[in-house]
């Protein structure tokens, strides 16, 4: 009692489009090159060799927030970034997810004073928090597999 | 606020450098771009506004402060040990350096000891994060310049450095190991071996990135003459580290003003004179290889005995004694409840970081909080001669001049 | 003292009435706002210092008279010499005389003396705030200006600090 039972002669596999809509996102997720401090040298370590991104679909980092997906606010965000930072998460096409990573995105971390903003979901709404300073790059990784679990959850209506 | 901060970037910053740009800007001859903070070859959250005249730069301004961190007014909060946890963050690429820098400002502060095993471990690590932070210049730079393997390598290499770092601290980069009087512990046994280790397969490493760039037909024509920096100019702007010794002035802090035992290490400060791209290129490599010497001798001579300081005003006591003495008890009680309080007075350290001078200037008023702590550093100094070594580059050339004046954001903005 | 940095200090002392301080083994020299820039000058010139590391000041608010001091370091690397040099002012808003011509890198510097303490520099080409926001109001490292943070969470008032926080709708 298999799949082999209801696939029948002509080989064909029946799936809800929402399944194979969310898988497809969550395998060919492009994160857009977000870092701003010292995390984002832990993402660059989690991009090369020794704790591989790509293994999870993240060849590329894409530059443009026109051609990415996934945006992983790495570092500390201050005052004078925050409307950057909202301009680009605006330029980003739906659908699109957040990650804070570290602890000066999620929460302003060690920094609690005028310069910093305390928390990043103040500026854009957060899907995955990170914590560290910096968070290793298996946490990262951690992350982006939770996130990859949310993303595995949606519907349709979310992003209509 | 965020709201209405995004409606004035634009006008504001067309209006306040008016004077800045040419006529030709203004009269719509040339063409004002705008590298924005998120870029990825500009290291960081850097905004520069290029005059262009086709591809050709006339003029770039520099618009700093993205990552102001307000990290001078926050130590001024905290007592002197709790504000040693915020320096790793100023140039995260040097946190051992970071440290050790604010260290040796309240050593001199409070006219504290440092025993031998401490200084020299001090050295060890300071070393390695040296190494460490020129394989993120290589890296990056080879990335800017179309070399994606060396990349690749360089993290690979810089695995093996933080995995030291991470078997001393606990961490792979934001350690504060370093802490006034000496270290937080004594190293672990694995350390040494570790070290050495390290030492045997790394020059092959270099000799591997050398093969690569060195000799190679595009990297030379991207760098050679590229970015030409004059002693004269470097002297009068300030300039720091390997761009000043790329133009030919032999300065480093470690052997003219020798810090944490550094004289009794043989080694010698690369120098070249021609100034351009491919000179700091190559001082950088020869730095590599002369902190391989460094750790070596640093390992080979190392000293047995304590990595804390014996003054208890400063140092807390050994857990042990405080179940046998009062005075051990009282110690630790003041140190943990109100910090140490050094005497009032100024001073300034300075210690040789991959970028230059890396300066702290201590202000303390008797009280356990440091008043005023300044922090010189050599990014915030060296950004200022990219509008000169860039004039008349071409784009793809300003990226290699961001990359080989090697700055980190974090130093920049504090 | 080593005897270049003794001739140094004496030429000053004489030529500009400053007062020497030692602690730790480092020299200072206390001078008044309107010579800086001679001395300055002197000390590049004749003496021989070529680098300025750093300029900066100290807040000593609520003291009044004064209420800044500008604090220069001078390095030379012929004699291997490092000299600081304090000017003291008063005031609300005052003003030094810049030191660019001299030495060059003191354009960032004195940005920064405007931006983080109110300082004017006089003569500055480019004087406008570097680190903080266009229209950031107020200089961030006075002693009079509040550190800005914000209360930190425990389960007892948790939810009232996510009731006020201004989170970001889609």
């Amino acid at each position: 009692m298999g799949i082999e039972q209801k696939l029948g002669d002509m080989g064909i596999v029946t799936l809800k489009l929402e399944q194979v809509v969310n898988w497809s996102r969550t395998y060919a997720m492009w994160p857009m090159l977000f870092g701003l401090a010292c995390c984002a040298i832990e993402m660059m370590s989690a991009q090369a060799s020794n704790y591989d991104m790509s293994r999870f679909g993240m060849e590329l980092m894409r530059p443009s927030p026109r051609q990415s997906d996934l945006m992983i606010v790495a570092g500390r965000v201050s005052r004078k970034m925050a409307p950057v930072l909202r301009r680009l998460y605006d330029q980003m096409p739906d659908p699109k997810w957040v990650v804070s990573m570290g602890d000066c995105a999620s929460c302003g971390g060690v920094f609690n004073n005028y310069a910093i903003v305390q928390g990043v979901d103040e500026v854009v709404p957060v899907d995955v928090y990170v914590a560290g300073c910096p968070p290793r790059p298996e946490a990262l990784i951690h992350g982006i597999v939770t996130l990859h679990e949310k993303v595995k959850g949606e519907h349709f209506k979310d992003w209509a | 606020m965020d709201q209405q901060s995004a409606a004035t970037l634009s006008e504001a910053s067309l209006d306040e450098i008016k004077h800045l740009v040419s006529n030709r800007a203004i009269e719509g001859d040339t063409v004002l771009l705008n590298m924005g903070p998120q870029h990825p070859s500009t290291h960081g959250v850097l905004r520069l506004l290029l005059e262009l005249d086709g591809e050709t730069v006339i003029n770039v301004i520099p618009d700093v402060g993205y990552l102001h961190t307000g990290i001078e007014k926050n130590m001024e909060a905290k007592t002197y040990t709790k504000a040693a946890v915020m320096t790793d963050r100023i140039d995260y690429l040097n946190t051992v350096g970071n440290n050790l820098v604010y260290c040796l400002a309240v050593e001199k502060l409070a006219d504290l000891d440092v025993p031998p095993r401490a200084q020299a471990i001090r050295v060890i690590l300071t070393e390695l994060q040296r190494i460490a932070s020129h394989l993120v210049w290589l890296g990056t730079h080879a990335l800017d310049l179309g070399a994606m393997s060396v990349f690749l390598y360089c993290f690979r290499e810089r695995e093996f450095i933080l995995d030291i770092l991470e078997m001393c601290s606990g961490q792979r980069m934001m350690g504060t190991y370093i802490r006034p009087g000496g270290l937080w512990r004594d190293v672990p046994v694995e350390f040494e071996a570790a070290v050495r280790n390290f030492l045997k397969i790394f020059p092959a490493r270099i000799d591997e990135y050398d093969a690569l760039l060195t000799k190679n037909a595009i990297f030379l024509v991207r760098t050679q003459k590229i970015g030409v920096l004059s002693p004269e100019d470097a002297l009068s702007w300030g300039v720091t580290g390997p761009p000043l010794r790329g133009s030919g002035v032999a300065h480093d802090l470690r052997k003219s003003q020798p810090y944490s035992g550094y004289e009794q290490y043989d080694f010698i400060v690369p120098t070249r004179t021609e100034g351009d791209t491919y000179a700091r290129y190559m001082v950088r490599m020869e730095e590599m290889r002369q902190s391989v010497r460094i750790v070596q001798q640093a390992i080979d001579k190392l000293p047995y005995g304590p990595v804390r300081s014996n003054n208890r005003k400063y140092v807390s006591p050994p857990r042990a004694e405080l179940a046998t003495s009062m005075e051990a008890v009282i110690h630790h009680f003041k140190l943990w409840t109100e910090g140490f309080t050094p005497p009032k007075g100024s001073v300034y350290a300075a210690v040789e970081s991959p970028r230059g001078e890396l300066g702290v200037y201590l202000e303390s008023d008797g009280s356990p909080k440091p008043y005023r702590v300044h922090w010189r550093t050599p990014s915030f100094v060296n950004m200022q001669i990219l509008p000169l070594i860039s004039k008349g580059v071409l784009v793809a050339d300003l990226v290699a001049l961001i990359g080989t004046i090697d700055i980190v954001l974090g130093d920049v903005d504090r | 003292m080593d005897e270049h940095l003794q001739s140094a200090v004496d030429a000053l002392k004489e030529r500009f009435a400053a007062q020497v301080s030692e602690f730790r083994g480092e020299v200072s020299l206390i001078l008044v706002p309107e010579c800086i820039v001679d001395a300055c000058r002197a000390l590049h010139d004749e003496f021989s210092f070529e680098l300025l590391s750093e300029e900066t000041a100290v807040d000593y608010w609520p003291q009044e008279t004064p209420r800044f001091h500008v604090v220069y370091r001078v390095r030379s690397l012929r004699d291997n010499l490092i000299l600081g040099l304090r000017v003291p002012l008063n005031g609300i808003t005052p003003v030094i005389p810049s030191i660019v011509e001299v030495y060059k890198n003191a354009n960032w510097f004195e940005r920064e003396l405007w931006d983080m303490f109110g300082i004017r520099a006089e003569g500055h080409p480019d004087l406008r705030r570097i680190l903080m926001p266009y229209d950031w109001e107020g200089h961030p490292l006075r002693k009079d200006y509040p550190l800005g943070y914000e209360e930190v969470a425990f389960s007892f008032n948790q939810k009232e600090i996510d009731d006020r926080k201004p989170f970001a709708k889609e």
